[in-house]
């Protein structure tokens, strides 16, 4: 079992308590929220939940937080298609 | 039905028994209504079909004492003994069919959410699919209706692993729940959400409303989570199932906030699925890393279970979409008794 970063220890005693963000290598990344993001044209958007995925692929249609389309896209096998009411 | 003076959470009574369908569910109402003891054939449960509706309904009335009752039954039969020793029977014959169907699962974690986390994911999704590109009004209706089992408890069944976890999975298990508890705010409750799309649909939002019409593929759906999370010794199935619905909500809810847009069903019915893609997709993160990583980095003896957890629920998925599926073919309503309304 690899070490998880986000499981070592925190801030040494004495500094000021870091956000904390982790990296999906081939997803989002992860803020600990709230956050709020300067986008393109100068407009924030912003976002109160506990932990925000962030788009980094681009691909979201909910840009800038993550939809899950960084996924990888595979043809409809045809078992699922039968089981497609028509 | 424009206010929320029906608030599903603010319901004083708890919902009606319904119907019985097989001599097991006779038996449980029967003790329910009479305060009694269950009185069924030895071995009516060896019988049983596992997947039949007698069963499947028995079962989910006894999980019901643990949630929000019935109207007009104590609620101490909650920890009746013959009540539990009846369930229990249920349970182990519902397990083991489900073991049975689930031969080949996945040895594990990593190759059992590696299918999932492509788009479509297989076999997963194709209702949302259908729901998306060609779905019906009358069919999201029916739809919503039947979910309402569980989304209006949503996130309910899960809280029972909580004392169960310990560190990482815990603290990642607490924080998600929070979330879909609303994070502080009663309007957010995810629950809240679906009873606001219900009414954007012209269903009665009122808890358990729907059971009179749910077919045993959809109840066989809450039961496994019911089942999951009572126990203890099924804490790891519990987590891989929580896992399983949340790697594939987030693209499912974005297919089925596409389908209540193209039907004009209304600003609540498309917000509980926008907020399901949004809130669904940092779910998944935090639910792989944080609880089945830290669970098993905590009890790795558990992998199978966490294993077993998400086939489980992808079996289940996959019988309620061939079920679903075979009727609207057919332009039939997949539910016991078809909606009345619009």
């Amino acid at each position: 079992m690899p070490v998880d970063p986000r499981n070592t220890a925190g801030p040494a005693r004495g500094e000021a308590p870091a956000r904390r963000v982790a990296v999906d290598p081939k997803g989002p990344v992860l803020v600990e929220g709230p956050v709020e993001i300067v986008l393109d044209d100068g407009t924030v958007a912003r976002s109160d939940r506990f932990m925000v995925a962030v788009c980094t692929c681009r691909r979201s249609r909910t840009y800038p937080w993550c939809d899950t389309s960084h996924r990888p896209r595979v043809r409809a096998t045809s078992t699922s298609e039968d089981k497609d009411p028509r | 039905m424009t206010s929320s003076a029906t608030s599903a959470t603010a319901t004083a009574a708890g919902p009606r028994l319904v119907e019985p369908r097989g001599e097991l569910s006779i038996a449980v109402t029967e003790a329910l209504r009479s305060n009694g003891v269950p009185a069924y054939r030895p071995g009516a449960v060896r019988t049983a079909d596992p997947w039949g509706e007698d069963l499947q309904l028995a079962l989910y009335l006894l999980y019901e004492l643990h949630y929000r009752g019935f109207d007009g039954v104590d609620d101490a039969r909650e920890w009746d003994p013959e009540l539990l020793r009846l369930r229990q029977a249920m349970e182990a014959r519902f397990l083991h069919a489900l073991r049975t169907e689930l031969p080949d699962a996945p040895r594990s974690v990593t190759e059992a959410f590696a299918p999932l986390l492509v788009e479509p994911p297989d076999p997963v999704g194709s209702l949302s699919h259908h729901l998306e590109r060609k779905g019906e009004f009358w069919q999201l209706r029916e739809y919503a209706a039947m979910r309402s089992l569980y989304h209006l408890k949503e996130a309910d069944p899960h809280a029972w692993v909580i004392p169960r976890l310990r560190g990482r999975a815990k603290a990642a298990m607490v924080a998600i729940e929070y979330d879909e508890f609303g994070a502080g705010r009663a309007d957010r409750i995810h629950a809240q959400l679906f009873a606001d799309l219900m009414e954007d649909l012209g269903l009665d939002p009122a808890y358990g409303h729907y059971l009179e019409h749910a077919p045993a593929p959809l109840l066989a759906t809450v039961n496994l989570m019911s089942l999951f999370g009572l126990h203890r010794s099924h804490r790891g199935a519990l987590v891989g199932h929580f896992a399983c619905v949340e790697v594939t909500s987030s693209p499912g809810s974005r297919r089925l906030a596409k389908a209540m847009r193209r039907c004009g069903a209304g600003p609540a019915a498309e917000h509980f699925y926008d907020e399901h893609v949004e809130a669904d997709a940092v779910h998944e993160q935090v639910v792989r890393h944080e609880v089945v990583g830290g669970l098993l980095a905590d009890e790795p003896s558990l992998e199978a279970d966490i294993v077993f957890g998400c086939a489980a629920t992808i079996h289940l998925e996959d019988r309620l979409a061939d079920h679903i599926g075979a009727a609207w073919a057919e332009g039939r309503s997949a539910l016991r008794t078809p909606l009345e309304g619009p």
